[in-house]
C-alpha cells in the first residue's frame, strides 16, 4: 500500500484529502464526523465578522440524469459567533491532534488580521487561509474576491499575515480574474507560505422562467454567486498549471481545488502540481463518506504505477502541459470503429457531419446519395459491415472512416456511446518527422501564431 | 363538435390494472435523458407510421410536452392509443439500439404516453398538427369506425374535407376501443381519442349504421370518395362436437363482451381452455388468468416456435398463470346434462394435425376459440373494379391503397388480413393522403 501522507509546509496530513472551506466544515461536530469517515484534514467556514445568511443559499446544474454538475451558492462566511468556533476548533485539534485544521479567515483591517490570526493560532489551528476568493457578497464589501482581483491590496495583506502569523499562511485564489499568475505572483512576493486554488466562480446559475427570478431565489430577487462542482474542474485544472509552472510560484505549496469528487480527480490535480486537494461539492453532495473511496482508489493507482508515496506523482504531468507551438504537427491519429462494439446508433456520423470534417460514412449509400448528404469525398468502396453486436436491429451497418478527411480530432470517440468502441490510433505522419510550429518559426518558415508582432505585420502596420 | 357514446360503467374490463401504468413527469424525463438520440434510427425504422422518435423523447427531455406530442400525431394521429396499444417490444423498442448494448431499451411506448395523454390534457389536438385546410366541399364516406377509418377521417379533415364515418356497432372504435386487452387500455380512451380526432375537423360518425352491399353502392354514388375499413368478421369456428352452446365462445367476441357488456359475467369453475397461438388467443388467456379463473389452458396445435402470437406476451401471460399446452388438439368439447361445458377432449398432435387414439379429457367450463376471423369483404365484390384475394383481402395499391375502382380505397385489417392497430392507423393515413390527391386537395 502506497502512503498518503504528505508534508504541506511542514504540516504534516494523514492524506491529501482536505475538506474546503465550505458548508461541510462549518461547525466542529462535522468536522470531528468528517475526520472519523477518514479525511485528512479541513479548512473551517471562513471566519471573520459576524455575517447573517439569506435563505434559500444554493442552485444547481444537472445534466441530462446526473444531478449536481454544478453548484452555485450565495452563503457568506460564517454566521456563527467567533468564540464558537475558535472553542470547537480548540476541542477538535485536542482530540484529532493527528488531523490538520486550517482556519480561513476573512477581514478587513490590519488590526482585525492581527486579532483574528492571534486568535485562530490560540486556538489551535495548524494553517491559516486567507479567503481572497469568494466572489459573492464579501467582495461588495471590499473583502474576498475584491483583494483577489486586486494584486497590490492581496500582496500587501498577505504581507501583513505573515509577519503576523507563527503558522503557515496559505492565500487562496480567485479565478475571476484575467490571469491567474497575477494574483499567485502577488501572493508570493508578499510572502506567502502555500497557495490554494481555486475559489467559486463568479456565476448565475439560472433564471426561474415562471418567476422571472435568477436561481436560487430570495424571495422576489437573487444574487451572483460562486460556481463550484465537477463543471469547474477544467478551469481549476488549468490555473492551478498555471500556478505550477510559473518561476515565480511554483515553489509554494499548492492545495488544489475545483469540481474535486474522486481519486481520479485527486490524481489529476496531483499529477499537476497539487499537494493537498480540496472537496466541497461532492461531500455536499454525497456526504464525508466518499473519502474511503478516494484514499483507497488513490493508493491503488499509486501501487499500479509503482509509486510509494504522493511525491512520486506530484506535477509527473506538468512537463506534458506545453504551449500550443510546442506540439508536434507531425503527430496523427486516426478513428478506429470496433465493428464487434457498434450498436449502430450514428451518432459519430452526425457528429463528423455537421461537427467536425464529413468523414465518417453510413454503409449503403450511393456516391450520390453521399454528395447530397454533404461530404466532400467519397472513398471508392465503402464496406458495409453489419452491426454484429447480440441483439443489435437488422439492417445496421457499422459507420466508416475515411481516413483521407479524418483529422483525428476525437470528437467522434467522445460522442460514441459505447465504451471503447472508437479509439483514436496513431498512424504515420504526413511529414514523417517531428516538429513544432516553434520550430517552423525558428526556421522562418512561419510566423508565431498570436504574437502581436505578427499580427501587427500581417496588417502592415510593422515592417 | 360531436360527442361519441361511451361505454356503461360496470364492465369486467374495470378490473383491470394496466400493465404499464402511465409516467409522471420525473419518470419520463429520467427515461427520456436515456435516449442517446440515434441517427437515422432503427426505432424510426420499426414503426410503421414513422414517427421521429429520438426527436420525440428528446423533447420530453426538455420538457417541451407540447413539441413531443406534436412530433408524434404529425405521423400518427392516433399516436395516443398506439403508444398504449403497440406491441413495442416487437417494433420500436425491439429495435432500440440498447438491446445490442445488453442494456434496457428505452421505454418508448411509455413515454409516448406520456408526452399525447399530457399535452392533449390541455391543449386540443388541432394545436397540435398541422393547422387545417379551407374547406373544399369534398365528402368522404369511411365504413368501418376502427382506427384504420378514424385516422383517414382526421386526415381528411386537417385536409378541409368532410368526413363521415359509419359503423354497425353502437360503440365507436372498431377493434381499437372493443377489441385491445384491458391491462392495456380500456375502451373509453380510443372513444376519448375518436373525440379528439373528429374535433379536427369536419368529422361525423353515424353509429349503428350497418352497410349493406346496395348502401355501399349508394355511397359510393353519392360521396366523392369511399374508405372501406371493415376489419374482419366473426370468430372461426373449431368444427368440433359440442361447439355450439353456452360456455363456448369465439375470443374477439369474448373480449367485446368483457369490454362492453356490464352484464357480462365469466363464471368458469373449472377453469378455461382457450384453443389457438396467436395474440388474440394470448391475449384472452391472460385476461381470464387475471380475471381470476383458476387453470387457465392456453392449448395451441404446434410448438411455442410456431406460434404467430409474441414471445413477450406468452411470458406475461404465463407470469400470471397461464399454462401452455403444446402440440394439442381440441376434438370435441364435453357438456354435461344442463348442456354446461364440462371438459374437452383433447389429442396429442404431429404437425398440428391430431394423432388419433391419444385424446385425453381436459376438465373446463369455458372455451375461447382464438383460431382466426372470416372476412366480410364480400361486401366490397359487387363494385366494380374491387378485388378481393383468395385470402379474403381487398386488392389495394401499397402506396396509395387504392383499390381499382376509382373512387374506392381500403386499409386496416380487410386489406392486410388482420395486424396491429398501427398499421391500421398508417395504411388510413396512406390512403387519406391519396384521397385527398385524386380530390384536388394536396
Amino acid at each position: 500500500m502506497a502512503n498518503l501522507e504528505v508534508d504541506f509546509c511542514g504540516i504534516k496530513s494523514p492524506n491529501p484529502f482536505w475538506l474546503a472551506s465550505a458548508p461541510p466544515t462549518n461547525t466542529g461536530g462535522q468536522i470531528m464526523r468528517a475526520f472519523d469517515a477518514g479525511w485528512g484534514g479541513a479548512v473551517w467556514k471562513t471566519l471573520g465578522d459576524p455575517i447573517t445568511n439569506v435563505s434559500s443559499r444554493f442552485g444547481g446544474i444537472d445534466y441530462a440524469n446526473t444531478r449536481l454538475m454544478g453548484l452555485n451558492n450565495i452563503e457568506l462566511i460564517t454566521d456563527r459567533p467567533l468564540e464558537v468556533n475558535f472553542k470547537e476548533i480548540y476541542e477538535v485539534k485536542k482530540r484529532y491532534p493527528k488531523h490538520v485544521v486550517v482556519a480561513s479567515l476573512m477581514v478587513e483591517t490590519r488590526e482585525n488580521w492581527r486579532e483574528i490570526i492571534q486568535r485562530a493560532e490560540d486556538a489551535g489551528s495548524d494553517a491559516l487561509e486567507l479567503n481572497f476568493g469568494c466572489p459573492h457578497g464579501m467582495c461588495e464589501r471590499g473583502m474576498g474576491s475584491a483583494v483577489g482581483q486586486e494584486p497590490k491590496v492581496l500582496e500587501e495583506i498577505t504581507r501583513w499575515a505573515v509577519e503576523d502569523a507563527k503558522t503557515p499562511v496559505i492565500i487562496k485564489l480567485t479565478p475571476n480574474t484575467g490571469d491567474i499568475n497575477e494574483p499567485g505572483e502577488a501572493a508570493a512576493r508578499g510572502g506567502a507560505h502555500a497557495l490554494s486554488l481555486i475559489n467559486t466562480v463568479k456565476s448565475i446559475v439560472g433564471v426561474d422562467l415562471d418567476l422571472m427570478v435568477p436561481n436560487p431565489r430570495v424571495g422576489g430577487a437573487s444574487t451572483n454567486g460562486g460556481y463550484c462542482g465537477p463543471a469547474v474542474k477544467p478551469l481549476a485544472l488549468f490555473m492551478l498549471s498555471q500556478i505550477a509552472k510559473n518561476p515565480m510560484t511554483r515553489h509554494l505549496p499548492i492545495s488544489g481545488i475545483g469540481g474535486i469528487s474522486n481519486w481520479r480527480d485527486a490524481a489529476e490535480f496531483i499529477a499537476l502540481g497539487a499537494t493537498t486537494v480540496q472537496v466541497c461539492t461532492a461531500v455536499m453532495h454525497y456526504g464525508y463518506r466518499i473519502v474511503e473511496d478516494m484514499a483507497e482508489g488513490l493508493s491503488d493507482f499509486l501501487d499500479s504505477k509503482g509509486m510509494t508515496s504522493l511525491s512520486q506523482l506530484r506535477g509527473a504531468a506538468i512537463g506534458a502541459y506545453r504551449e500550443w507551438g510546442e506540439l508536434d504537427l507531425d503527430y496523427t491519429v486516426k478513428a478506429r470503429i470496433d465493428p464487434n462494439k457498434c450498436i449502430g446508433c450514428n451518432l459519430c456520423h452526425v457528429a463528423c457531419m455537421d461537427g467536425a470534417h464529413q468523414c465518417i460514412h453510413i454503409p449503403g449509400r450511393s456516391q450520390a446519395e453521399s454528395v447530397a448528404a454533404g461530404h466532400y469525398h467519397v472513398p471508392e468502396h465503402i464496406p458495409a459491415v453489419p452491426v454484429t453486436a447480440a441483439g443489435a436491429p437488422a439492417g445496421r451497418f457499422v459507420p466508416v472512416v475515411d481516413d483521407h478527411e479524418c483529422i483525428g480530432c476525437n470528437l467522434c470517440a467522445l460522442v460514441c456511446p459505447v465504451s471503447g468502441c472508437i479509439t483514436m490510433t496513431q498512424v504515420p505522419g504526413p511529414t514523417g518527422k517531428s516538429h513544432t510550429w516553434n520550430d517552423r518559426v525558428a526556421a522562418g518558415t512561419d510566423v508565431n501564431p498570436g504574437s502581436m508582432l505578427s499580427t501587427l505585420q500581417k496588417r502592415g502596420l510593422a515592417p | 363538435m360531436q360527442n361519441l357514446p361511451r361505454l356503461p360503467d360496470g364492465r369486467l374490463e374495470e378490473r383491470f390494472e394496466p400493465a404499464k401504468p402511465p409516467y409522471d413527469a420525473a419518470e419520463a424525463i429520467t427515461e427520456a435523458n436515456r435516449c442517446i438520440y440515434c441517427v437515422d434510427a432503427p426505432c424510426i425504422r420499426a414503426c410503421p407510421t414513422g414517427i421521429d422518435i429520438p426527436t420525440f423523447i428528446r423533447k420530453i427531455a426538455t420538457e417541451n410536452v407540447k413539441g413531443a406530442a406534436r412530433t408524434i400525431l404529425s405521423e400518427n394521429l392516433l399516436g395516443y392509443s398506439c403508444s398504449r396499444v403497440c406491441p413495442v417490444e416487437a417494433l420500436c423498442v425491439g429495435a432500440c439500439v440498447y438491446n445490442a448494448w445488453e442494456r434496457s431499451p428505452i421505454q418508448i411506448g411509455r413515454l409516448q404516453r406520456f408526452a399525447t395523454e399530457t399535452a392533449l390534457a390541455t391543449t386540443p389536438m388541432s394545436a397540435l398538427v398541422r393547422p387545417r385546410k379551407a374547406a373544399t366541399g369534398k365528402r368522404v364516406a369511411l365504413i368501418g369506425a376502427g382506427p384504420a377509418s378514424v385516422a383517414a377521417a382526421g386526415w381528411l379533415a386537417l385536409d378541409g374535407h368532410t368526413a363521415v364515418v359509419f359503423d354497425r356497432k353502437a360503440f365507436g372504435g372498431g377493434l381499437n376501443a372493443l377489441g385491445i386487452a384491458p391491462y392495456k387500455m380500456q375502451g373509453n380512451d380510443a372513444i376519448q381519442e375518436m373525440e379528439w380526432v373528429a374535433a379536427l375537423g369536419d368529422v361525423r360518425f353515424e353509429l349503428g349504421q350497418g352497410v349493406d352491399a346496395a348502401r355501399l353502392a349508394q355511397l359510393v354514388d353519392d360521396f366523392d370518395a369511399v374508405f372501406i375499413g371493415i376489419g374482419l368478421g366473426a370468430d372461426s369456428a373449431l368444427g368440433v362436437p359440442g361447439e355450439h352452446g353456452p360456455g363456448v365462445y369465439g375470443a374477439v367476441d369474448l373480449v367485446e363482451r368483457l369490454k362492453s357488456d356490464p352484464s357480462f359475467a365469466v363464471d368458469a369453475p373449472h377453469g378455461a381452455v382457450v384453443v389457438g397461438g396467436g395474440n388474440t388467443a394470448l391475449d384472452i388467456a391472460h385476461e381470464l388468468a387475471v380475471l381470476g379463473v383458476t387453470e387457465v389452458t392456453l392449448a395451441y396445435r404446434r410448438g411455442r416456435a410456431a406460434m404467430s402470437g409474441y414471445a413477450h406476451e406468452l411470458d406475461a401471460a404465463r407470469k400470471d398463470g397461464v399454462r401452455l399446452l403444446e402440440d394439442a388438439v381440441v376434438t370435441e368439447v364435453q357438456r354435461g346434462a344442463d348442456g354446461e361445458v364440462t371438459g374437452v377432449r383433447v389429442a396429442r398432435a404431429e404437425g398440428g394435425r391430431a394423432v388419433a387414439g391419444t385424446e385425453w379429457t381436459l376438465a373446463t367450463s369455458l372455451v375461447a376459440v382464438a383460431i382466426g376471423q372470416g372476412r366480410v369483404t364480400s361486401l366490397v365484390e359487387g363494385l366494380a373494379g374491387v378485388q378481393v384475394d383468395s385470402k379474403g383481402r381487398v386488392v389495394v395499391d401499397a402506396a396509395t391503397h387504392r383499390t381499382g375502382h376509382p373512387k374506392v380505397w381500403s386499409g386496416g385489417d380487410c386489406v392486410n388480413g388482420g395486424k396491429e392497430v398501427v398499421n391500421a392507423v398508417q395504411e388510413g393515413k396512406l390512403a387519406a393522403r391519396d384521397i385527398s390527391r385524386a380530390l384536388g386537395g394536396a
